[in-house]
Parts: structure tokens; sequence; C-alpha cells
């Protein structure tokens, strides 16, 4: 059984946001990157997953779609224990363009199980992995909080409001996976960073594809007032504001 | 040309999250100068069917068919696809909860059409289609033009007002017949909580962190919000611990929220947190550390130990609703 990661190169979830370009286009100077954290997640579940012998899960192969500046993230999780990697030599400014070009990679190399993180942390768009699935035309799952596999056969945990369910599918599917599918993410140890600089990261140039959208421009939260202190000793002083004053409670 | 709005049910209910969407969806048609149609899909009474009228549409389809009890998302799909081309809609708008999320990425392969997720205002423009959405987690707001001729919205939940107008919509009954090879998604076991404020669907949430010291002292941080009638939730580092359960976590990894009213308690408020809560009205701290980065984004602010300070909070509020 073949698992697919597709991970996302995203700013450090720290980075103090600021945009160049008439706020079109975001500042990267200085920017740390990192694998989207759900992505990170996807990919300590997948491992997991092929430690265990009994799941039949035997590789985990990770599919990226943008230029060479993300090779550091992706050898990132090549270190995490990825066995290889595909990357799309494209800008990732559409998701629907991105889903496509993931679709490509699946079409041609075949995977049972494909993960997708539920959001990216810059764009929140929620969008590639069902729009992958739908290109496909293969099963989904959303909010993917949990995956068993055994002997092949994936029994998925999905969140629904209020609750959880258990459900399967059957493969080939892709889970669109959220926080709960693993506890921690796995750290790249000494041996995995040393074995990642050999572990091969596949080129592929882009599909031409239409784009759906685009983002025309940025706008940064307005700030928000300074805040009031209330006394310690007094917070019935909070209540009557937030009763009278702001009229909430 | 006309605009659609897919309002789910909750084992044959509606709630607030369905009455924004279809306030939202028929504030859009205004702008479009066009008409705004509700699409239920599965089995819901009429008199429940009926208070989708109340909200500004004009038509209201209830979809029924074989196998639609479970979500499936293929299935699902087809069917609101096969109606929007009936329809001839040319907005479909979904809510950014689980299963707009699910649904919505695939409805826009199926139309062709570009979708803005996670979206809080009505379009900025019409021509070109423009939205404003979320971006950075919460760090600031994209804008979103999309190209396409049909457009898919998914709105954010309590982004928008309910506004009650009744245009005089029927219930019209159809029955849809979906590919079996379709319904792929089996259920073999449901958990849910019952009696529960839902924190997605809170106005007013109150919530703890690592300043609570231990999960003992949760006491009378839940009784406040039993008397305020708020959902709990927690911090990130709570959740982790195992002093609360995972889906009580608000930030970035875990819920996004926006309710009118979001009381931090022992949280300090980093990046990762407020990139979940960001979006609330209002945002009230209590934490022993003044310079706690949560003060930077509160309106209102005590300095004090979450343990002293909660009791007197319940007081308060307990005289409050005496008064």
């Amino acid at each position: 059984m073949k698992i697919l990661v597709c991970i996302s190169n995203v700013p450090d979830t720290t980075t103090k946001i600021k945009f160049v370009d008439d706020n079109k286009k975001l500042d990267i100077t200085g920017i740390q990157w990192i694998i989207n954290p759900w992505d990170e997640l996807s990919l300590t579940r997948a491992l997991e997953l092929k430690d265990d012998p009994a799941s039949g899960v035997r590789t985990v192969t990770l599919a990226h779609v943008g230029p060479a500046t993300a090779e550091p993230t992706i050898r990132k999780a090549l270190a995490i224990g990825a066995d290889d990697a595909i990357r799309v030599n494209a800008e990732p400014d559409d998701a629907y363009y991105v889903a496509a070009q993931l679709a490509e990679v699946v079409r041609t190399e075949k995977f049972d199980i494909i993960l997708c993180g539920i959001e990216s942390s810059d764009h929140n768009g929620s969008t590639v992995g069902g729009m992958l699935a739908e290109i496909l035309d293969y099963p989904s799952v959303s909010a993917v909080s949990g995956l068993n596999v055994t002997n092949g056969q994936a029994l998925i945990n999905r969140e629904i409001d209020g609750g959880r369910e258990v459900v399967t599918v059957p493969a080939p599917f892709v889970a669109i996976v959220q926080k709960g599918i693993a506890k921690e993410p796995r750290i790249a140890a000494m041996r995995g960073i040393m074995m990642a600089r050999t572990k091969p990261i596949k080129v592929v140039e882009p599909t031409a594809v239409e784009k759906l959208t685009g983002v025309v421009g940025y706008e940064l939260p307005k700030p928000r007032a300074a805040c009031k202190f209330i006394d310690a000793e007094n917070p019935k002083m909070l209540i009557e504001i937030l009763q009278n004053e702001a009229k909430i409670i | 040309m006309s605009v659609l709005v897919y309002t789910e049910n909750w084992d044959g209910k509606f709630k607030k999250l369905s009455f924004e969407l279809l306030s939202y969806a028929s504030q859009v048609a205004e702008m479009l100068n066009t008409t705004a149609t509700a699409l239920s899909i599965g089995k819901v009474e009429a008199s429940e069917l009926g208070k989708l009228a109340n909200y500004g549409v004009n038509r209201i389809i209830s979809a029924e068919g074989e196998g639609l009890e479970v979500l499936d998302n293929q299935a699902y799909t087809r069917v609101i696809a096969d109606i929007a081309l009936k329809e001839t809609a040319t907005v479909i708008i979904l809510s950014n909860n689980n299963t707009g999320k699910a649904l919505a990425p695939r409805l826009s392969v199926r139309l062709k059409a570009g979708m803005g997720s996670g979206v809080s205002r009505l379009p900025l423009s019409i021509d070109p289609f423009v939205v404003l959405k979320r971006a950075f987690s919460g760090n600031a707001w994209a804008h979103v033009a999309i190209q396409t001729p049909v457009r898919i919205i998914t709105l954010a939940q309590n982004s928008f007002d309910v506004i009650e107008k009744n245009a005089g919509a029927a219930v019209e009954r159809i029955t849809v017949q979906v590919d079996g090879a379709l319904m792929n998604t089996r259920v073999s076991d449901v958990q849910k909580q019952s009696g529960k404020i839902l924190l997605t669907d809170a106005d007013i949430v109150v919530s703890g962190g690592r300043g609570m010291k231990s999960p003992d002292n949760w006491g009378p941080l839940v009784e406040l919000a039993s008397l305020l009638g708020a959902a709990t939730a927690c911090s990130r580092p709570v959740s982790d611990e195992g002093w609360r359960g995972h889906e009580e976590h608000t930030g970035q990894t875990g819920k996004i929220i926006a309710p009118n009213l979001y009381l931090a308690i022992g949280i300090s408020g980093a990046t990762q947190h407020l990139a979940g809560v960001s979006s609330s009205k209002y945002i009230v701290a209590v934490n022993n550390d003044k310079d706690a980065p949560i003060f930077e984004s509160a309106q209102y602010g005590i300095v004090g130990d979450a343990q002293k300070v909660l009791p007197k909070l319940v007081e308060a509020v307990r005289e409050m609703k005496t008064r």
C-alpha cells in the first residue's frame, strides 16, 4: 500500500505578516518557512502506519507544488521519514491549479491513500484536498481526526458537529486531515537528516491548467483599541460593563 | 441566473448557522439583482422547512432520496451540482463548517466554479467578483477575484447577522436518485455529545489556559459558562495535557471561532491561539501577567490570578441574574 502526503510550504506560524507592492504580495524578508502544520500531522500519521507491519503500508511519498525555493521544507519532510518526494515546479497561487497538478502526480504514480491537510496556514482555503478527489473521481472524507489501517483496510474517524463518526470508504481515497490524526508532529532525528540528503526529489513540470481565482490584494486587520483594565479586586465591574456598556451578556 | 444556498440540517433541524446563510444569500441575490433559492437535502419536516422562508429567500427546494442520510461527499456533490445546473445558479453558497469544507471544493471542480472560502462579508464587488476572506490564519484578509461565470462561496460561521424577512417562499419537494456507485461512505459508529452548547455555535465562550494550573480547577469556569449560557473552550497546552478534550481546543490548529464574547481565563495569547479567536467581537482576558500578549487583543482585561478572579466573576454573574 502506498500513501501520498501532500505538503504546503508556509511561513512559520509566529511570523509577523507584512505585505509589499501596494499590499499585493507577501513580504518574504526574514520569513522562516515550515511544513504546513496539518500536513506535518498527516506525515506523522502516515509514518506511524508505515512503522506498523500489520498496516500493509509500504511507502510514504511527498507531493508539493511550488518553486525550487521550497526544497528545504521538502528535505525536512524527508528527514522526518518520508521515502521520496515529487515537486511540481510551479507557483501555487490558485487552489484548483494546485489540485490539478497533484492529480497529474497521482495519475502517473498511483497511490492508495492520499492525505491532505484540512487547510494551509497561509491561504486558509480548505480546498485542495476536496478538489483533488473530485478531479480524480475518488471518494473523499473530510475533517479526518483518526486513521487506522489494517492489512490495507482503512478505518477513518471524521469529526461532525458535536461528535465523530467512524467511516470507511474504498481505496483509493483522499483523506482531508485535521488535528487529532497524530498526537504530536514527529521530529527529524540526526540519522533522518543525514539520510534525507540522498533521498530522491523528482521534479516535474506543470501541466497547463486554467486558474479559477486570483488574489488581487491583502489588508491587515485593524488594530484593536487599547485594553481597558479593571481592578482584580472588583470583577463585578467587568460584568456590569459587559452587560450595560458592551451589551453582550 | 440565481443564488443557491445549501442549508444543511442536523437530525432534521436547522439552526442559527442556517439562518445566517440564508440572510447572506438573499443579500448577495439583491446585489446581483436576482433571486435566492434555499436547498435542503434529506428528510426534514414541513414545519421545519417553513422556517427557511423567514430570511429573505424566494424559493425553498427540499430534496430527498435514498441513501442521503449518510453524508457521502461524492453523492452530495452530485445532488447539489445537478440542482445548481438545473436552476442555472451563478452563485452557490455553503457554510465554511465541516460539511461545507467537504462539499464546496468538489462542487468547484464539478461546476468549474472558482471558490472563495471562509468569506465573512458580502462580496466587495460584483464585476469583477471579489470576496474578502481570512488569510494567514487571521493575520490578514485577502481580496480574492473569482474569475469564473459560476462562483462558490463558503461563509464563515457567526460572521453575518441574521436578517428576518419573509419573501413568501413555498416549499418545493423533489426526489433525487443518486447513482449507488457514488455512495461509498459507510458509517460504522457515531459518538455524539448531547446537551452541550457547541463551541462553533456559541455566542459566548469561556476558555481556560495553562493559567488554570490544574484540571481540577475547572469547576468555577464551567459554572461561569453555564450561568452565561456559554460554551467552554481551552488553549492548546490544556488539550495536549488532556486536562480538557481536544474538541475544546481553539486556535490555529483547533477550532476557529467568532463568538460575540470570548472570555480568556489564564491564556497568554500566543499568535497560534489568537489565530483561532481573533474574529470574536469582544475579547476579555484574565491573566496574572500584565504583559501577556492576550491584552493586546482584548478590549477589557483583569490582571489577576484566575483562581481568585473566577469565583468573584461567578458571584457577580449570579447577582446580575437575580436582579
